[in-house]
């Protein structure tokens, strides 16, 4: 009887952890939420010249690749790193297997957990601290500054990421990054006037940062409401048990006194 | 008779139809968004006219304007719109990124853009700013003073970075003074 009474005390106190993982959870994806609104504006504008300029690397050149996979720190979150470990698992695969040169950069420990076993010898650079506070422009700003000055010297690459798609739905996305040079050589460029190439340079390093900024924030508005809706579904779980465990305990209880009842009875009626 | 009347057989009544001719079509428009980080000003907004401030001088953009890429310096942005009233905002570095040390910020030349411009063929143009403000939000005494506190830690101090970070907000308050009068 002792342990059922344990069982159910942690049980209890698991629950009571989860609903307020919960809340905090809402509360932070609430936020995050708002300010995802004008951060997916600034980033569908940075990106907007990619994509009217119909900017594609040229298939054959291309040897170098790279890939920034945005996750967090933090775990409990449901499938957020495992989704985007796997298609980054997925891209190095098709990419190695085509004869090009991929190299990864983390965002996030629980990434660099998921892969340094396996494809420790594709990662580039790691970052920590992610995830415990709202991301935030300077935040990619680092990445991005970190990135250009690591020395890889990609011909193309993606962001790997979770797109926020509702409270209880993301989707795990990529968006493209192109270096100067596919960018100068495409051949719509020449539409765009008077562009020399420290002013593209710059341009580029900026959208990168943008387009690192939109992932970021993406990400964490996924992660906060996949959060929610596991640390909701546990603390349902665990509702379920305490109720199961209840009912055994008073039946076992009840089966007890009976048992007591009884052996009093028959000596009783013996003597 | 015979003949005649093949004749009027053979020969259908041509209708043709006619119309006006289509009417000019109109002037592109303007498809502008400005956004910051944070906040956004105006979202695919038909506007006017835009004034831009770009590292290699002051752009008026209007719509149909030639395809282009700029990188903006810190300024003063002012919108057009279609009704004649005009909205100044100054656009500028965010303060958080003046924490990156110079010298990598030098050889990226991230230091002196605050944002980028992009026009495109189809007259969408696309304003990113990482920070902006509306002109009626700054405080002119504030800027004063910003600005002398600024011109005087640059007289202080030797170190390079510390010059150079000292050297944009000093840019960046003459521009606000500048802007504000």
């Amino acid at each position: 009887m002792s342990d059922f009474t344990i069982r159910l005390k942690s049980i209890k106190n698991i629950q009571k952890i989860t609903k307020s993982m919960k809340m905090v959870a809402a509360a932070k994806y609430a936020r995050a939420e708002k300010q995802l609104k004008p951060a997916r504006v600034y980033g569908t504008g940075a990106l907007a010249l990619y994509e009217k300029a119909d900017i594609k690397a040229p298939e054959d050149k291309v040897a170098k690749h790279l890939i920034v996979g945005v996750t967090s720190d933090r775990g409990l979150c449901g499938a957020i790193h495992s989704g985007v470990a796997k298609t980054i698992k997925n891209e190095i695969a098709n990419l190695t297997g085509s004869g090009k040169e991929v190299m990864v950069i983390n965002v996030g420990d629980k990434l660099r957990g998921l892969l340094h076993r396996t494809h420790g010898k594709h990662i580039l650079l790691n970052c920590k601290e992610v995830g415990r506070k709202p991301p935030n422009f300077s935040d990619a700003s680092v990445i991005a500054t970190e990135l250009l000055t690591s020395g890889y010297e990609f011909d193309q690459g993606s962001v790997i990421f979770n797109r926020f798609r509702s409270v209880i739905s993301y989707k795990t996305d990529q968006k493209p990054l192109f270096s100067n040079d596919t960018v100068s050589s495409s051949e719509n460029m020449g539409v765009y006037d008077d562009i020399d190439a420290d002013v593209l340079r710059n341009y580029q390093e900026f959208a990168l940062v943008n387009v690192i900024y939109l992932a970021l924030k993406e990400s964490s508005t996924s992660e906060q409401s996949a959060r929610m809706t596991a640390m909701d579904s546990a603390s349902k779980n665990a509702s379920e048990m305490i109720d199961k465990l209840t009912l055994t305990f008073n039946r076992t209880r009840q089966a007890v006194i009976t048992k007591e009842l009884i052996e009093i009875i028959s000596g009783a009626a013996a003597l | 008779m015979l003949a005649a009347r093949l004749f009027r057989r053979a020969l259908p009544v041509l209708r043709q139809a006619r119309s006006y001719a289509d009417a000019a079509s109109g002037a592109p428009q303007m498809s502008f968004t400005f956004a910051s980080p944070t906040q956004v000003f105006f979202r695919e907004a038909s506007v006017k006219q835009v004034d831009v401030p770009t590292l290699t001088g002051v752009f008026g953009i209007l719509p149909a304007h030639v395809p282009t890429l700029q990188v903006l310096r810190p300024g003063v942005v002012t919108v057009f719109n279609d009704d004649g009233s005009s909205a100044k905002y100054f656009a500028t570095l965010a303060a958080e990124s003046l924490s990156l040390s110079e010298d990598r910020r030098q050889s990226l030349n991230i230091l002196v853009s605050s944002g980028s411009v992009t026009v495109n063929a189809d007259s969408s143009v696309q304003l990113l700013a990482e920070e902006a403000v509306p002109l009626d939000q700054l405080d002119v005494t504030a800027a004063r003073a910003n600005l002398e506190k600024a011109q005087s830690e640059l007289v202080g101090t030797a170190d390079e970075a510390v010059r150079a970070e000292v050297q944009i907000s000093i840019e960046a308050n003459e521009a606000i003074v500048k802007a504000l009068e």
